[in-house]
């Protein structure tokens, strides 16, 4: 095998540029419509909220603008046992495992809508429905207990999987490292997902790391690591597909890296016009991973523009009509601060929570 | 004397050392092209180039080991960690290993350096952008902690910080970044580390506040002169080692004490300012010492503004302490 050829230094592909497929891997009609319409959704989704930050309904959001095919692919490729740790830009794998629209929004908003009772900050989305952990914001330290909850699934003789998520900036940290080191020695049924989107914020991929790709720091571990086009959902699907096969067959962890490129902001905090140029984004987005899948549908004779245009709108309707539903509940109760630090409210806390009580009403943002 | 707010007076600390002292260098996430996500080092990697002004990969245990061992060789680091939040990864490399270097080396190693980092909350940040973990470092001895109110004291105290002999944790309130605005003196010049400031004087109650919260406890003490009672604000500056003089001679003069912070109350800094006012001035007491605080849960989205002691939690406390 060439070196070029090699699962951690090539490139994985399925979906050509004439817009056919590589015959060798097929993917069901049923799910490449169903990953175009989640993606979809996901890009009206994000565009929707990063709106309503500009108009300072909304804190903060965090969008996976141009990588949707990496958590859309994903999450079709697994089972409903299977547990989820996101990073910052995979929260909508919930969204396609049957998390509920409006209850994903009112985590945005914050409010009482939110089954984190408006704990966290947009974009750090967890349901228990669905097996997903939210990330805490801290890079990294989700990929260990991904880990440690496929070992568990292991030594319970599941035949679930956990899969963990992480950006380029994130194989940096010591707890990749570790992480990639249990899951060699004690073979847990995990899939490792590294979305490679070329920037850690301000910083390239190329000053994150010296390694000729991401997925090559897997050989090292003994970790099977592939090199996967993260805007080809065909090629995400199949390799995690693959991949959770393996680790339900019990042959343990498989790092993915997937090349893509977040063509947004890092999120709304940021100016990206700081630190890279326009025609790098323009390159990138002439390879958008929901133009490809459309491409290639169509191609398929799975799709018309007739089709398209009657689903954009389906979705912008059901997008907007979940806003107005998550945006309308109330906030959560102040008093509600106090709850869940411990299962019982020990003594300090009555008394804090009764200080509360008799304090004057807090000014609000910006008063 | 030129205006500006805190982000600037840092950055001008920050250029006016890198040119005076060739040691000095700064190296984080982000802190190199783009200036960091606060712009507080805008335009240094343009002036003193990459060897100076480092992009790091994503890593804060790599950022403040490397800076130990860059610091024992003799370069005068100046790390930044993107968020006080963020700086738990570096936690082990911070007190096991900087905290002790002196210590344990009988003196022969010093690893001189300063972690700037932002902190404390009211900016929508959530449970790990909001934080205020002062008191996990001034509980590890050897670490001297800072955290200004003011550009003026944020140019001074930096400039301090970076020549003192110690290593230095220096805490940025970031609500305050760019809300903070005043007339900064321009060149070299420094506050010293382990003076208090008397923001505003009052014989009735002392407040012992410092970064963000100083301008709560100064809206609170407005209010509460316009019902009779003067408080006298001490804005800390330098949190450890604390002004115990200055602490101790405004609480014999006001014979009260109210304490604030963002930070938990529990095991928080305000526990042992509590005790080291009454073990020094307890015959002098005329109300038990009161702290004001963030609540003993993490740090929440949404109830932010409820979670933090602003003016009008602060406001009662100064009344009855005044009144009891
Ligand atoms: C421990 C830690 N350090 C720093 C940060 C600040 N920060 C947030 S996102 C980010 C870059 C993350 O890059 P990457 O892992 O590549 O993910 P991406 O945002 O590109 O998806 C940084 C430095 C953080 N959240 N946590």
């Amino acid at each position: 095998m060439s070196v070029e050829n090699s699962r951690e230094l090539g490139l994985f592909r399925v979906l050509r540029d004439d817009h056919s497929q590589d015959p060798a891997v097929s993917v069901p009609d049923a799910v490449v419509l169903r990953a175009y319409r989640e993606m979809r959704r996901l890009r009206i989704l994000d565009a929707k909220m990063i709106l309503l930050q500009r108009q300072g309904r909304v804190g903060f959001y965090g969008a996976c603008t141009g990588q949707e095919a990496v958590p859309i692919g994903t999450a079709l490729a697994l089972e409903a046992d299977d547990w989820v740790y996101p990073a910052l830009r995979e929260q909508s794998v919930m969204l396609v495992r049957g998390f509920p629209l409006t209850q994903f929004i009112a985590q945005v908003f914050g409010n009482s809508g939110d089954v984190q009772k408006g704990r966290q900050m947009p974009s750090h989305h967890s349901g228990r429905s669905v097996n997903q952990v939210s990330w805490s914001s801290n890079i990294g330290p989700q990929i260990m207990q991904a880990v440690g909850t496929a070992w568990a699934m292991k030594l319970q003789k599941k035949s679930s999987i956990a899969v963990g998520f992480m950006g380029d900036g994130a194989t940096s940290q010591g707890d990749f490292h570790s992480a990639m080191n249990f899951a060699g020695v004690f073979k847990t049924p995990c899939v490792l997902i590294c979305q490679n989107n070329h920037w850690s914020i301000s910083v390239p991929t190329a000053k994150q790391t010296a390694s000729a790709t991401i997925a090559i720091k897997g050989l090292a571990y003994a970790v099977p690591s592939c090199r996967v086009d993260g805007n080809d959902l065909l090629a995400v699907y199949a390799a995690v597909k693959e991949a959770a096969d393996d680790a339900r067959a019990g042959k343990g962890t498989t790092f993915i890296e997937c090349l893509t490129y977040r063509i947004g902001a890092h999120s709304t905090s940021d100016d990206p016009s700081r630190y890279r140029t326009d025609e790098e984004v323009e390159s990138w987005k002439r390879k958008d991973p929901v133009d490809r899948l459309r491409n290639h549908l169509v191609h398929r004779g799975l799709l018309d523009d007739a089709k398209d245009a009657a689903l954009e709108a389906e979705l912008t309707d059901e997008v907007n009509e979940a806003v107005k539903v998550a945006e309308a509940f109330p906030a959560p109760s102040r008093e509600s601060l106090f709850d869940d630090v411990y299962q019982e409210l020990p003594w300090f806390l009555q008394e804090q929570k009764e200080e509360l009580r008799r304090a004057p009403p807090a000014p609000s943002h910006g008063g | 004397m030129t205006q500006m707010n805190m982000v600037q007076a840092i950055t001008d600390a920050l250029r006016l050392e890198m040119r005076r002292d060739p040691r000095v260098v700064v190296l984080g996430e982000d802190v190199g092209k783009v200036g960091g996500v606060f712009r507080v080092t805008q335009g240094l990697y343009d002036e003193f180039g990459e060897d100076r002004v480092i992009d790091t990969p994503l890593s804060e245990g790599g950022i403040i080991g490397a800076a130990i061992g860059m610091a024992l060789y003799g370069l005068v680091p100046v790390p930044e960690i993107q968020f006080s939040d963020f700086i738990f990864p570096a936690y082990d490399q911070i007190v096991s290993e900087l905290a002790k270097m002196r210590y344990r080396s009988g003196g022969e190693y010093v690893s001189k350096l300063v972690i700037r980092t932002p902190v404390g909350g009211g900016i929508r940040g959530g449970l790990y952008h909001s934080q205020s973990p002062e008191s996990l470092f001034i509980h590890v001895s050897g670490l001297k902690v800072v955290c200004p109110s003011t550009p003026e004291d944020a140019k001074g105290l930096l400039l301090s910080a970076i020549r003192d002999p110690d290593p230095v944790l220096f805490f940025e309130p970031k609500r305050i970044y760019r809300a903070s605005k005043g007339d900064v003196p321009e060149g070299d010049y420094t506050v010293p580390i382990g003076k208090a400031r008397i923001a505003r004087e009052g014989d009735d109650v002392t407040v012992l506040a410092w970064g963000a919260m100083l301008y709560e406890a100064m809206a609170a003490a407005e209010q509460a002169s316009e019902q009779g009672v003067e408080a006298e604000i001490v804005d800390l500056r330098t949190l450890w080692p604390v002004d115990i003089d200055t602490i101790v001679e405004s609480v014999k003069k006001t014979g009260r004490v109210v304490v604030v912070h963002e930070a938990p109350r529990t095991c928080g800094f305000g526990a042992e300012l509590v005790s080291l006012v009454t073990e020094r001035a307890f015959l002098h007491l005329e109300a038990p010492p009161v702290r004001v605080t963030g609540f003993d849960t993490p740090f929440p989205y949404t109830l932010e503004m409820d979670y933090l002691p602003l003016a009008h939690r602060i406001l009662p406390a100064l009344l009855e302490t005044a009144k009891f």
